[in-house]
């Protein structure tokens, strides 16, 4: 064996000579957090998809209503009860205007004399089911995001006083909300309805007025667990008045964790909002969200069918979407943590 | 650990009081008056009735007698069902509530726990990635719309089981009990599927395999074992999410129970009965809270002796 290599020639080896001063070189682009998390996310595909649905409805939460030319609130008895009819989907079987009419499927369109498309049917008033459904997933997503913003200000606020202060003030803090979190938020949340007039901003005030504790607790987690770093002491040794360090140092690092949340928050409004409006303390009539139309399909159910699918459809997307995206933005963020 | 239950306990009645208190004083700046369905009655009579109720005394006097009554476990009078004390009527109502509450949540631990396991064991399959679109569908549809889809497909259109109400026996308990299951269901089964994933790959796991235990062996006497202590902690808020859930599920499927006679006592505007049901959920939610606090501290050695230092 030993001999074996001896006989190789030597002219076919070189010597290989390590530059100390390249040791350190850096090969790969160095990346910041947010490139190497989007690094992540992009693999995900449960998240990419769900970002690109989620885009797609609201995009046609803001232009759906607009589309076919009817408006949610003008009521036409004449047209009432109408089931979905859509041009060129309409001769595949589905969706072209027949309903059940005692037993019999029948042309309602044809019946009534109806020659415009109501793409997703009428209701028992004759609106459009198309743009109030549009109208309402706007209404319903507006409420999500606007409780999610109080919650972020008010939990970041708070947390990030307790947690930075500490001492006394975390103390007290902390005691107000460890009374706050026995709290059933679904108790809260009727019992504040019951006393304000019903409306948008009574379901923005009764969903965030529990929401935001959440929030500061995970907030205050991280800043106590930031806050005694090196780099917040060479950022005060360097003259960062309090609020500079919060914002400039140690807000950044807890970014991470804000945003998964807010993006289980969201979910989380949707579905409060809709609780709400099924029960029938939401948003009154005329006013839909996508909580009223399941309400008012549910209803009408066992004949008209098609009144409850699309709203039902299009909560449950935006419910997955968000919690995928969530999940995915969790695994991107933050490899450590799971559930 | 005795200290920690004790601070625990004086929480607890600290927010019960917060929550009675509030009660108390948001009912009383509440639109509409309880004996507004009374409107044939002239003052005279309705000064009686007001009377009868106590509802003519001022505030704080009323806030004592209310207080105190609720020290004893009385919780009023119903205004609309005439007569009848709010604990009779929390009573009559808790039967199929408390059903159905079981039901949804051994049923759908039971499966969770199930497809949690299937998930981590059989870890990047059609297995895994199928329980775990499940486990999301179950998070992400809201329990009243599974709960109108299951009433419309398996009751209405099907005709397997009854569309609502209770009066078949079980079999109406059926519906109502998938659509509360839902939540319970997809919870444990993201837990245990994290939790198994990380228990599996653990020292004492590894030494398992290397003395020759079988797979099953492994997943069950070692790895499940341990997966399953952390799964009490989601318990509080499964409690809370079939609280919430019972509202509209029983008033989609007209049982009679908690949930559904809370949502009518609202509408019309019975306050004893809406204080009644609000402290019951409340007490109700807290005290699980604490039972999921206090055992985890029971099962896991390692929580207790932390609890004891604190």
């Amino acid at each position: 064996m030993k001999k074996d290599i001896e006989q190789l020639p030597q002219e076919q080896f070189e010597r290989v000579h390590i530059d100390s001063s390249k040791a350190e070189r850096i090969e790969k682009p160095s990346l910041s957090f947010w490139q190497d998390a989007w690094l992540r996310l992009r693999k995900n595909k449960a998240a990419i998809i769900s970002m690109v649905v989620l885009v797609l409805v609201v995009l046609m939460a803001l232009i759906g209503p607009h589309l076919n030319g009817h408006d949610g609130t003008t009521q036409n008895l004449r047209h009432a009860n109408l089931p979905p009819k859509m041009p060129g989907i309409e001769k595949m079987g589905i969706m072209d205007g027949y309903g059940n009419l005692s037993g019999e499927k029948v042309d309602l369109y044809a019946m009534k004399k109806v020659d415009e498309y109501y793409w997703f049917g009428t209701d028992g008033l004759g609106r459009d089911l198309f743009t109030r459904l549009w109208e309402g997933t706007q209404i319903s997503l507006l409420i999500a995001f606007v409780a999610a913003m109080i919650d972020l200000v008010i939990g970041v606020i708070y947390g990030g006083i307790s947690g930075y202060f500490g001492g006394r003030t975390d103390d007290i803090m902390q005691r107000v909300v460890e009374i706050l979190i026995g709290i059933p938020t679904l108790i809260v949340v009727i019992l504040m309805l019951m006393i304000m007039e019903p409306g948008l901003m009574a379901i923005i005030i009764a969903i965030s007025i529990t929401g935001w504790i959440g929030m500061s607790r995970i907030v205050r987690a991280q800043i106590l667990k930031f806050k005694n770093q090196e780099f917040v002491l060479a950022a005060r040794t360097l003259g960062s008045n309090d609020s500079k360090i919060i914002s400039k140092h140690l807000l950044p690092n807890v970014l991470g964790i804000i945003v998964i949340n807010t993006m289980f928050t969201i979910p989380n409004a949707i579905f409060f909002e809709a609780f709400l409006s099924f029960i029938g303390l939401g948003l009154q009539p005329p006013s839909a969200s996508l909580g009223t139309l399941i309400n008012d399909g549910f209803k009408v159910m066992e004949f008209q069918p098609y009144v409850l699918l699309f709203p039902a459809l299009v909560i449950s997307i935006l419910m997955i979407a968000f919690n995928l995206i969530g999940d995915g933005l969790r695994d991107a963020l933050d490899p450590k943590m799971k559930d | 650990m005795v200290k920690y239950i004790g601070k625990r306990i004086i929480y607890m009645f600290i927010t019960m009081f917060l929550i009675a208190t509030a009660t108390f004083f948001l009912m009383q700046t509440l639109p509409g008056s309880p004996i507004q369905s009374y409107s044939k009655l002239n003052d005279t009579q309705k000064a009686i009735v007001e009377k009868k109720y106590g509802i003519d005394k001022p505030k704080p006097v009323q806030y004592a007698i209310y207080m105190k009554n609720l020290a004893k476990g009385d919780l009023g009078t119903s205004f609309a069902f005439k007569g009848k004390s709010v604990n009779d009527l929390l009573a009559s109502r808790m039967k199929p509530s408390f059903i159905l509450g079981i039901q949804a949540m051994v049923f759908g631990t039971i499966v969770g726990i199930l497809l949690g396991m299937i998930a981590a064991l059989k870890q990047n399959t059609f297995w895994d990635y199928g329980s775990t679109f499940f486990a999301i569908l179950g998070i992400s549809i809201p329990s009243f719309v599974f709960a109108t889809l299951l009433q419309y497909y398996v009751g209405s259109q099907w005709h397997l089981l009854p569309v609502g109400l209770w009066n078949d026996g079980w079999k109406s308990s059926i519906l109502p009990s998938l659509a509360l299951a839902m939540g319970p269901l997809a919870l444990s089964a993201r837990f245990i599927r994290t939790e198994m994933i990380e228990v599996m790959g653990s020292d004492y796991i590894t030494l398992a395999k290397a003395k020759g235990a079988s797979g099953f062996e492994i997943a069950f006497k070692h790895a499940f074992r341990n997966a399953l202590i952390p799964l009490i902690t989601v318990l509080g808020p499964v409690a809370a999410g079939l609280v919430t859930g019972s509202l509209v599920v029983e008033q989609i499927f007209a049982i009679p129970g908690i949930g559904e006679q809370f949502v009518s006592s609202i509408m019309v505007n019975d306050f004893a009965t809406i204080m009644g049901t609000t402290l019951f959920f409340s007490a109700f939610l807290i005290v699980v809270i604490f039972i999921v606090d206090i055992l985890y501290g029971v099962i896991d050695p390692r929580i207790r002796v932390a609890g004891g230092k604190a």
